[in-house]
């Protein structure tokens, strides 16, 4: 683990391949001069709805794309299901449905067609049950009365849909999504969510790679957050908000008061807006110094006023752009 | 493009028959025969397509293998399904063969029945001056279709690697066409006779002899052994880039 906060979250782990679904240790890629992924230290529970966020341009997808064996890596390792990448990829490649950067298909072919062929690709798919596994994995994404559209006349949502289709071909271990849904009216996005959790909820493990940070919080139980090609942060998503700054405010007629018990805490109060006669002390709040009903037993004790007070965790969108920075530009 | 090749000799045994008297001597060998023998459209038309239109075609094939998943995207599919590089790279290389088959009957038997739709069929004199069956002379058609299609395998396993070199089809059936080409001129300068027999084109219409009594299959060997050659060295720079090759389309 490299810069930032460490978060394992692997309570009571055994052994590391066995109970993770993906374990990558120091994995780097260099593109020229370039370290696009830099020393990676994934650990992707099994069972686990995994979030791997970053801003564009961070190395998410060539992570994922030496995840299936597509890029090499340049140094590290790569544990796929127990299994070493890219040494026994054939043998663990038929377990995982991937949809990586993009749905792609042939447009002069259907959907049902496209499938077909990418399920005919793989020789330990049974070719007895192909129709009906198509049909299911169709029906599955909503692209049913699609089925026999060229894909050329699919719109994006359409091909992202049959992309994650393509995915759920046959049963998977573990699901490698990456940005599922791109394209996907709020409707589609719904149901991709849901479709994320009844997977998961049978007992496959979903990677899902993404920059819509609402999504994620609503979908992982885990996350892993990304930035310039390093891992800043990493474990459960309970863990990443904790980790992340807790903000104590305080709505009180009497400011100068609050701010005097507050700061004899220890902590550091700062005046916020004033509305009518209540005014808003705010402070940044230590989880472990001492307890919001300390505080509050503190401040009615000194004779404040007490009309609101609130302990807010932050949000994961703030925690990401703590860690990930500010700034628009994409980063090198 | 099957479509277009047949259309070749129907284009040529149609401009025979409207013009009715074909000067002997002159256009394409074989073309003042196909009046009184209508099987000669076959091993004509067979005989115009070689230096271009063919390789244009296979180049086209064979350059489309793998650039062309890697354009449209679905190569990382393919290879994540898993089909397996190697696996993959054969069935590529066996369907870009496959077509080197089909385009060059293509053309022989659209010549062949359009020879004999507009024209007599008769047995055949052959170089030899030995006169065969028109059954014979069908088989030697189809003999000639093979030599033509063991002529281009070479050329489909060049198209092979250079469609793993890039990510833009275009490029890669571009370069294809130019191997050929450019092959072929070196092949007609004196100057580089110690090259010739390494050209890829070089026994590209040395199927004369299959045209004699007893056909002479020399021509044949030494062309299924250079093309072997060609398959063996660009099959394995063809492996050795696409196994280990960083799919990022």
């Amino acid at each position: 683990m490299t810069g930032g906060p460490a978060i394992q979250a692997l309570p009571g782990a055994t052994s590391a391949t066995e109970t993770s679904a993906i374990e990558t240790r120091g994995l780097s890629k260099r593109f020229g001069r370039q370290m696009a992924v830099d020393s990676i230290d994934l650990s992707v529970p099994r069972g686990s709805v995994f979030g791997f966020l970053g801003p564009n341009g961070c190395g998410k997808t060539t992570t994922i794309r030496m995840l299936l064996g597509l890029a090499s890596a340049t140094n590290g390792s790569i544990t796929l299901l127990g299994q070493d990448i890219p040494a026994r990829l054939r043998d663990v490649l038929p377990g995982v449905g991937a949809l990586v950067e993009g749905p792609a298909f042939y447009p002069f072919l259907s959907g049902a067609a496209n499938l077909h062929r990418l399920d005919t690709a793989d020789r330990h798919a049974p070719s007895a049950t192909r129709r009906q596994r198509i049909h299911e994995a169709l029906d599955r994404v909503g692209l049913s009365h699609a089925a026999g559209k060229k894909v050329k006349a699919y719109s994006l949502g359409m091909k992202q849909r049959l992309g994650i289709a393509n995915a759920l071909l046959a049963p998977r271990e573990l699901l490698i999504l990456d940005e599922p849904t791109n394209g996907l009216d709020p409707q589609g996005t719904r149901e991709v969510r849901s479709l994320v959790r009844s997977l998961a909820a049978g007992g496959t493990t979903v990677f899902v790679s993404s920059h819509l940070l609402a999504e994620v919080e609503q979908i992982c139980t885990h996350a892993a957050v990304m930035s310039a090609g390093r891992i800043v942060a990493q474990g459960t998503l309970s863990d990443l908000r904790r980790a992340g700054h807790v903000q104590l405010k305080v709505i009180t007629p009497d400011v100068g008061a609050a701010q005097g018990v507050l700061a004899r805490l220890g902590l550091e109060p700062a005046v916020g807006r004033q509305d009518g006669a209540d005014g808003q002390v705010t402070a940044e709040f230590p989880v472990d110094a001492v307890s919001p009903e300390e505080i509050a037993a503190a401040l009615v004790g000194g004779g404040v006023r007490l009309r609101g007070f609130l302990v807010e965790g932050s949000t994961l969108e703030e925690r990401f752009v703590a860690l990930t920075g500010e700034g628009f530009e994409v980063e090198q | 493009m099957l479509v277009a090749l047949a259309g070749i000799p129907v284009l040529i045994a149609l401009a025979v028959r409207l013009t009715s008297r074909v000067p002997s001597g002159r256009g394409p060998a074989f073309l003042d025969r196909i009046a009184e023998n209508g099987l000669f459209a076959a091993v004509t038309g067979l005989l115009v397509s070689i230096p271009l239109f063919l390789p244009l075609t296979v180049g086209v094939v064979a350059g489309d293998t793998i650039a062309g998943e890697a354009g449209l995207g679905t190569l990382k599919y393919l290879l994540a399904a898993p089909a397996g590089r190697v696996r993959l790279l054969l069935a590529k290389y066996v369907g870009a063969a496959v077509f080197c088959l089909s385009a060059v009957l293509a053309v022989a038997l659209s010549g062949m029945a359009i020879g004999a739709l507009l024209f007599p069929v008769r047995p055949v004199t052959l170089l030899s001056g030995d006169t065969v069956s028109v059954g014979e002379a069908m088989v030697r058609v189809l003999l000639i279709a093979g030599y033509i299609t063991v002529s281009l395998l070479g050329m489909a396993a060049v198209g092979l690697f250079l469609s793993t070199l890039t990510d833009v089809p275009v490029g890669a059936m571009a370069a294809t066409i130019v191997v050929a080409i450019v092959s072929q001129v070196l092949d007609n300068l004196p100057q580089l006779e110690w090259l010739h027999p390494w050209l890829l084109s070089h026994y590209w219409l040395g199927f004369a002899d299959l045209l004699r009594q007893p056909p002479s299959f020399d021509n044949f060997a030494s062309n299924a052994w250079l093309q072997l050659g060609y398959i063996a060295v660009f099959g394995a720079l063809a492996y050795g880039r696409f196994t280990t090759k960083d799919v990022l389309s």
